[in-house]
C-alpha cells in the first residue's frame, strides 16, 4: 500500500466500495438503479438471447490448442531468440484472451451447456489470477452499478486517471501482484473489505476453497523453477498474466475510459468500437460493450447482431481502436488538471432520452 | 390458497414468460411446450430485478441483470450470483386459460 500511495495521482473521490461515496450514491438512488435500455422487440431479443454451444466449441478449441501449441513450442525453444515470438502470442493467449473467456463464461452465455461453461470460466479465472468466487460478485456489482463511484469495483479510469498504474499494467505489474496478494489471502481464510461488500456470507467458504487450489498450483510451479533451475515453468505458468496482458488493456481500457461517471445510461459511460476479426476472437465480441451492459444475456457471438437492432439508438460505434484512444488520450491528460472534465457522446436525432440519473453531472 | 384466472395460455409464447400481478405481489407465469405451465415469483432473489425479461430454457429462467438462474420447476437458485430460491405456485390450462394457486 505504501509504495502504491507513491504513485497513485490524488483524487477528489474516494473509489472505495466501503468509503463515503458509497454512502452517497446509495443516498443518491444510484445503487441498484433502473437503466437505461434501448428498445428492442422481445422476440427479436429472444432470438438474439438463444444459446449454442458450437460456436464457442470451435472458439474454445482453437484458443486451447493454440495455447498448448505456442506453450510447447517456447518451452522447446527455450534458451533461444526464436522461443520469443512463441512466448509472446502464448501470453496473450494465456491473459488477455483469457480475460475475455472469464467474462463470457462468467454470465454463462459463451456455451448453451453449463458445465462448459463452468469449467472454462475456472480455467480462465486461474489464468487471469482471480479468485473465481469473489470475481463472479466484483462483475455482478459491475453489472448492477457501472462506473458508480463508491460501488463499482470494477473502474479502471479514475479521476484523475492513474496514468502511472494505468502504464505499469500494460505489463501486469501493479495488478498482478495485487491479485496474487488477493488470492494469497483469501487462501488464509481472509476478505478484504471491499471484497466483503459484495461476496456473500454463504459463498466465503469456496471462495477460501478456490484461493487454496490456485495457491497449490503456484506452489508446485514455485517448486518446478527451483528443481529444474529455471524460470521456464512460471514463464508458461504465472508469468503470462504479467507479459501477457497488454493486449487486453489495449482492447479494454476503452471500455469506459474517458467517459461519465455516475449516469444511468450505457450509452453515456460505455463504448462501441468495430474491431477485426482476429481481434473479436481475441476479445469474444465484447468490443460491443455498450450492448453487452445493456443486454447481458445475448451471447457474444450474436452481440454484432444486436449491435445492429440498436445502433439507431446509441452514440455512433468508435470507428478502430485508434480512433477510440484518440480520443481518449487527449481527455484523460485533461482530467490530470481538470478531474471533472469528460466525453459527452453524441446520441443521434431520435434516440431515447439519455439517463443522467440524479448526480446530473452528465447532463450540465 | 385461491386459484386465479390469469392469462390466455396464448398470451404466452413456447419456452417464455409474462409477468403477472396480483395483489401486492407480482410473479411470472412460464409456458413450455404446449399446454405445461408454471408459476414463481416474479422478482429475483438476488438484486429483486424483475424475470420478465428474462430466458426462458430447458426449464430454467435466466435473470436479465447478471444471468442469475432458477429451475422454474422447484424454484431452486442454480449458482452465484442466486443464491435463495424462488417461490412456486401450481399453475394449470383449463379450456385455454391458465390458472395460478396464489396467497
Ligand atoms: S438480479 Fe437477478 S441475477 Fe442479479
Amino acid at each position: 500500500m505504501g509504495l502504491l500511495s507513491l504513485i497513485t495521482i490524488p483524487m477528489e473521490r474516494s473509489y472505495s466500495l466501503t468509503g463515503p461515496e458509497s454512502e452517497r450514491a446509495v443516498e443518491a438512488g444510484l445503487a441498484n438503479a433502473d437503466w437505461y435500455r434501448s428498445p428492442i422487440d422481445r422476440k427479436v431479443l429472444k432470438g438474439l438471447m438463444k444459446r449454442s454451444d458450437n460456436p464457442a466449441m470451435r472458439d474454445t478449441a482453437i484458443w486451447l490448442g493454440l495455447l498448448l501449441a505456442t506453450g510447447g513450442i517456447g518451452a522447446l525453444l527455450w534458451g533461444s531468440w526464436w522461443a520469443l515470438p512463441f512466448f509472446i502470442v502464448y501470453g496473450v493467449l494465456y491473459a488477455s484472451a483469457a480475460d475475455s473467456r472469464w467474462h463470457e463464461c462468467g454470465h454463462g452465455t459463451a456455451f448453451r451447456t453449463r458445465w462448459m461453461n463452468d469449467a472454462i470460466y475456472e480455467i480462465a479465472s486461474f489464468l487471469m489470477m482471480r479468485n473465481s468466487v469473489v470475481w463472479r460478485w466484483s462483475h455482478a456489482r459491475h453489472h448492477t452499478d457501472t462506473i458508480i463511484v463508491g460501488r463499482d469495483p470494477e473502474i479502471s479510469g479514475m479521476r484523475p486517471p492513474q496514468l502511472i498504474i494505468i502504464g505499469l499494467n500494460f505489463f501486469g505489474i501493479v495488478a498482478a501482484p495485487q491479485s496474487f496478494a488477493a488470492i494469497f489471502r483469501n487462501a488464509l481464510g481472509m476478505l478484504s473489505a471491499d471484497e466483503a461488500d459484495f461476496v456473500p456470507e454463504s459463498e466465503r467458504p469456496r471462495a477460501v476453497r478456490v484461493a487454496r487450489v490456485h495457491m497449490s498450483i503456484y506452489a508446485v510451479t514455485l517448486l518446478a523453477c527451483i528443481a529444474f533451475g529455471s524460470i521456464l515453468p512460471a514463464m508458461l505458468i504465472g508469468l503470462p498474466r504479467l507479459y501477457g496482458i497488454w493486449l487486453l488493456l489495449v482492447m479494454g481500457l476503452p471500455q469506459h475510459l474517458g467517459l461519465a461517471e455516475d449516469v444511468l445510461d450505457h450509452r453515456l459511460n460505455s463504448r462501441t468500437i468495430y474491431m477485426n476479426r482476429l481481434l473479436r476472437f481475441v476479445y469474444m465480441n465484447m468490443n460491443y460493450h455498450v450492448e453487452h451492459h445493456m443486454y447481458p444475456m445475448v451471447p457474444y457471438h450474436r452481440l454484432p447482431d444486436l449491435h445492429e437492432a440498436v445502433k439507431d439508438d446509441c452514440a455512433p460505434a468508435s470507428t478502430s481502436l485508434w480512433q477510440a484512444w484518440r480520443e481518449i488520450i487527449p481527455c484523460v491528460f485533461r482530467q490530470l488538471r481538470d478531474p471533472r472534465h469528460f466525453i459527452r457522446p453524441e446520441l443521434p436525432p431520435g434516440a431515447g432520452a439519455p439517463s443522467y440519473g440524479p448526480m446530473g453531472q452528465a447532463a450540465e | 390458497m385461491p386459484e386465479i384466472d390469469a392469462c390466455a395460455l396464448d398470451d404466452i409464447d413456447e419456452e417464455d414468460l409474462l409477468r403477472f400481478d396480483h395483489g401486492e405481489r407480482t410473479y411470472a407465469i412460464y409456458r413450455m411446450e404446449g399446454e405445461e405451465v408454471f408459476c414463481t415469483d416474479g422478482l429475483c432473489t438476488h438484486e429483486q430485478v424483475h424475470l420478465e425479461d428474462g430466458l426462458v430454457m430447458d426449464y430454467i429462467v435466466e435473470c436479465p441483470r447478471h444471468n442469475g438462474r432458477f429451475d422454474i420447476r422447484t424454484g431452486e437458485a442454480l449458482g452465484a450470483p442466486v443464491c435463495v430460491n424462488l417461490g412456486t405456485y401450481p399453475a394449470r390450462v383449463e379450456s385455454g386459460r391458465v390458472f395460478v394457486e396464489l396467497p
